[in-house]
């Protein structure tokens, strides 16, 4: 395989939708017109476990503008019964109103259609649903682990090697420590939102979300469709993070359009996002680390467990983070669900990782200040020639250069390792740093690139640009492999029309995209006779990357990076604040240095605000989330974060033909623990629940 | 005859006039976004937490979602969609795209009209919390990362472009005092 060097990729680029983005020009999936257009709005339950007994439509039919109400008296039956593009079945909550079980508080029982969005809102907020009330069980914590029940997700569930006793028995140095994470909400800054319509025999449906082709995929699962009689299209998507799939308001919408026969927009509000949209699962989780004096680990032991809805299992396999980093003779890790009566959680940004590296990476940093050795040369020491568990080779790792260059950059050489003696006014000072690695991974796309006569060339790849860079990305990929400046070629996304490709998931999207467009690209070059005239309908060239990325070798393919953070810790208020950040990563090649900069720093953005802010607190008496709104869900505001860098060292993945791996989730990976480590270096107190709230920080003490 | 839920009355946008006929209960953001079809003004809490929908009101930013349409009659109003001089994007647009502060775009059009504001009550004196030296006679202080950071503080950026963001906040700054 070859690959690409030349031109484009690799330089700074301004985004090429840009213009369009700062003057308000781009248009989100609730901005397309409609003519005729009605609007649709959720009633959510407002009990957390039992039954629809009755929905008093009659009064709301008479209020004005309205159109219907759908409940589960009423609506058209879908069939939720199948695995979607993605490899598993749809969230219950999606498939709307087929049944009265209420399994949560903010199950979605009725929509609400009316001509306008307050005459909606309005009836909706009017509707009286009466429910048959049954106790429900909403308190998830680390003694519930025992109920649990191991599941297989996107990894497997457990992984064991060698004997954890023997080997613990063995360990000079052994670190036993729990940790826990809360609940915490992808808040896209765009809430969900859909217009279903139909349009000459077909399902045109605008959307918001991180993939057309499956989301149309499962919207003619659903409603029993010929997958060719659904269109989607989702062209600028104000944010994801793993919460833009199939939900909630696209079925209502669809339902809503399919019963009146005419455009019907649903849009989630940021309230009903807290029961409608997924959540990253709160965690406890368990680590035993066993090693020499020096470090060299014998043992790695990391349970987790995590909640699930009655009606979906979804497994965080924070427990899995461990598999691909550090070597241990017993290495023994393991992911457990327990069902509850609250939604269902999803993927959100580093599924598993996220939290997984908060517990591994702490409890590495309390191993290394147990033996005496600098948290860096701990990790060298443990350094992996192959996967420590799978066997398999390494695609590339370069874990260890990142930390050297960080540790030169951040100044790590001077650091005293001693804790809570760095004082600075009210503050005590500290730093600390934590490993990151995320799987590279790829799925199949499709791609055309068409010479136009003009001279120009259009792309199409069902790409979908949540805010990654991906439509600039694409076409800095197309340039190179046409050989042309990239003001010639045009990029069109967001449209299942386009052909089906790989989501914005799984840090994969601009990777699968790129494969496909390159190969497409390189086979029109070729294709082109120099000098040769164009027809008017231009010359198109195709590809699918279904065989090739079939044909990879089983490696153990991942990117890594190394994190550091420094705080200052106010022992008399409990405040921390991150006064520094610093990630190096080894992420594959950087196709447009400017934009994944910026999304890597976001990434650690989420890190510090894991570490610090995010936390929704589930009320046991109502089943729900307390101030389940902005407000009361605080993420991480511009005087929260201070300057943060991210750079890279040179890591093109040698069997992708254009080096890349990957950056959309490595940037949060090891945040947090790194800022959990400097919160120990200025204080001399772990901190192993998170967020490290003020209270938690008092309660704790720490004022050396 | 029940009282009317409806009322006709002029808004100014941008330094045009509409006159329209709205419901008493739309707000200023939905009779932009959905009766102007001005869509530059993004909803992303449609309660006041998140900034998204920040628009100039009579120069002041002010959240579009927090107030009722039939109450914004009679204010010059300022949104995304009014600030560039024709073809020629206003100094923070151009920052904020040189030095890519946005990703998703979906706060940008919020950021960038808290932005003009921010520089110019910074320029008037108006001091903030992060402001050392409060005393009018001080005179505006100079405009710190610390002090655009504070001043943006009620425009949230899920992506958490915001280091970029006070990057090109801070030279569309320099450009207006230059």
């Amino acid at each position: 395989m070859t690959t690409a060097t030349r031109g484009a990729v690799g330089t700074a680029h301004t985004r090429v939708e840009g213009r369009d983005k700062v003057t308000g020009a781009a248009r989100y999936a609730a901005e397309i017109p409609f003519a005729d257009l009605a609007h649709g709005w959720l009633v959510l339950s407002t009990v957390a476990r039992g039954r629809v007994r009755a929905v008093d439509t009659d009064a709301v039919l008479g209020m004005p503008g309205v159109l219907t109400v759908l409940h589960h008296g009423n609506a058209p039956r879908v069939d939720s019964d199948f695995i979607g593009m993605l490899g598993v079945p749809p969230d219950p909550s999606a498939a709307l109103f087929q049944h009265d079980r209420v399994a949560h508080l903010g199950w979605p029982v009725a929509l609400v259609v009316a001509e306008t969005s307050e005459q909606a809102r309005e009836a909706a907020e009017s509707l009286v649903v009466h429910y048959e009330t049954e106790p429900h069980d909403v308190a998830f914590s680390a003694g519930r682990e025992s109920e649990g029940y191991p599941l297989d997700g996107h990894l497997p569930a457990v992984a064991e090697k060698g004997d954890l006793a023997d080997r613990l028995a063995a360990s000079a140095v052994v670190v036993d420590a729990e940790y826990t994470t809360p609940e915490e909400y992808h808040n896209p800054m765009e809430p969900h939102a859909a217009t279903a319509r139909w349009e000459g025999g077909r399902l045109d449906v605008v959307d918001s979300n991180q993939g057309t082709s499956w989301v149309a995929g499962e919207l003619a699962n659903l409603f029993s469709l010929d997958p060719a009689a659904v269109r989607v299209r989702s062209e600028h998507v104000g944010g994801g993070f793993g919460s833009k799939g199939v939900r909630a308001h696209q079925v209502g919408a669809v339902m809503a359009a399919t019963v009146l026969q005419r455009p019907v927009r649903v849009v989630m509000t940021r309230r009903q996002m807290f029961s409608l949209a997924g959540y990253r699962s709160p965690t406890a989780q368990r680590v035993r680390l066993g090693a020499d004096a020096d470090g060299r680990l014998r043992v790695l032991e990391h349970r987790s467990l995590n909640q699930t809805s009655t009606v979906h299992e979804f497994v965080e396999p924070s427990a899995a983070a461990g598999r691909s980093m550090y070597a241990a003779d017993a290495h023994h890790t393991a992911s457990r669900i327990v069902r509850l009566d609250v939604p269902t959680p999803t993927w959100m940004r580093a599924p598993g990782e996220a939290p997984g590296s908060f517990a591994l990476e702490s409890a590495l940093d309390e191993l290394a200040e147990r033996c005496g050795v600098d948290p860096i040369e701990l990790r060298v020491r443990n350094e992996p020639a192959v996967g420590p568990v799978s066997g398999l080779p390494f695609g590339s790792r370069n874990l260890i250069a990142c930390f050297r260059e960080g540790a030169r950059r951040f100044g790590w050489a001077e650091r005293d390792p001693r804790p809570g003696v760095r004082r600075e006014g009210r503050w005590l000072l500290g730093t600390g740093t934590a490993a990151a690695s995320f799987p590279a991974g790829v799925g199949p796309s499709t791609a055309a690139v068409t010479a136009e006569a003009d001279g120009t060339f259009t792309v199409r790849i069902n790409a979908a640009d949540i805010g990654t860079g991906a439509r600039t990305a694409l076409t800095l990929v197309a340039a190179d492999a046409l050989e042309v400046p990239t003001d010639r070629v045009r990029v069109r996304i967001g449209d299942s029309d386009l052909g089906p490709a790989m989501i914005a998931g799984g840090s994969t999207g601009t990777r699968s995209w790129s494969w496909a467009v390159q190969a497409a690209a390189e086979e029109l070059r070729r294709s082109l006779v120099p000098g040769a005239d164009i027809p008017p309908e231009g010359i198109t060239a195709r590809s699918n990357t279904a065989e090739a990325i079939g044909a990879l070798a089983q490696k153990e393919r991942h990117a890594f990076g190394a994190q550091f953070a420094e705080v200052a810790v106010d022992p008399a208020t409990g405040e921390v604040r991150v006064r520094r950040m610093l990630g190096i990563f080894a992420a594959g090649r950087i196709v447009n240095p400017l934009t994944a900069r910026n999304q890597l720093v976001g990434g650690m953005v989420w890190g510090l605000s894991m570490a610090l802010h995010e936390e929704a607190v589930r009320d046991r008496a109502s089943g729900g989330v307390y101030g389940a709104d902005l407000a009361g869900y605080h993420v991480a505001a511009h005087a929260d974060v201070p300057h943060i860098e991210a750079d890279w060292v040179d890591d093109p993945d040698p069997d992708d033909p254009v080096g890349i791996k990957g950056i959309g989730e490595i940037g949060i990976v090891g945040a947090a623990a790194a800022v959990a480590n400097a919160v120990w270096h200025a204080t001399g107190v772990r901190h192993r629940n998170l967020p490290i709230r003020p209270d938690r920080v008092l309660m704790a003490g720490g004022d050396a | 005859m029940p009282p009317s839920t409806s009322s006709d009355l002029t808004l100014s946008v941008n330094g045009e006039k509409y006159t329209l006929t709205v419901d008493h209960r739309t707000t200023l953001l939905d009779a932009l976004r959905e009766r102007l079809d001005l869509t530059g003004t993004k909803k992303g809490c449609d309660q006041g937490q998140c900034g998204a929908c920040t628009v100039l009101v009579d120069g002041r930013r002010s959240v579009a979602c927090l107030q009722l349409a039939v109450a914004a009659e009679g204010r010059e109003i300022t949104t995304i969609e009014g600030v560039a001089e024709g073809e020629r994007l206003h100094p923070v647009q151009q920052a904020f795209l040189d030095l890519d502060g946005y990703q998703c775009g979906y706060c940008t059009p919020g950021q960038i009209c808290s932005a003009i504001a921010v520089i110019e009550e910074h320029a008037a004196g108006w001091p903030s919390a992060a402001t050392a030296d409060v005393r009018p006679e001080a005179g505006p202080p100079p405009l710190t990362p610390e002090e655009i950071r504070e001043r943006m503080s009620g425009n949230l950026c899920r992506c958490g472009a915001y280091v970029s963001i006070v990057q090109a906040v801070a030279r569309a700054a320099e450009e207006a005092v230059a």
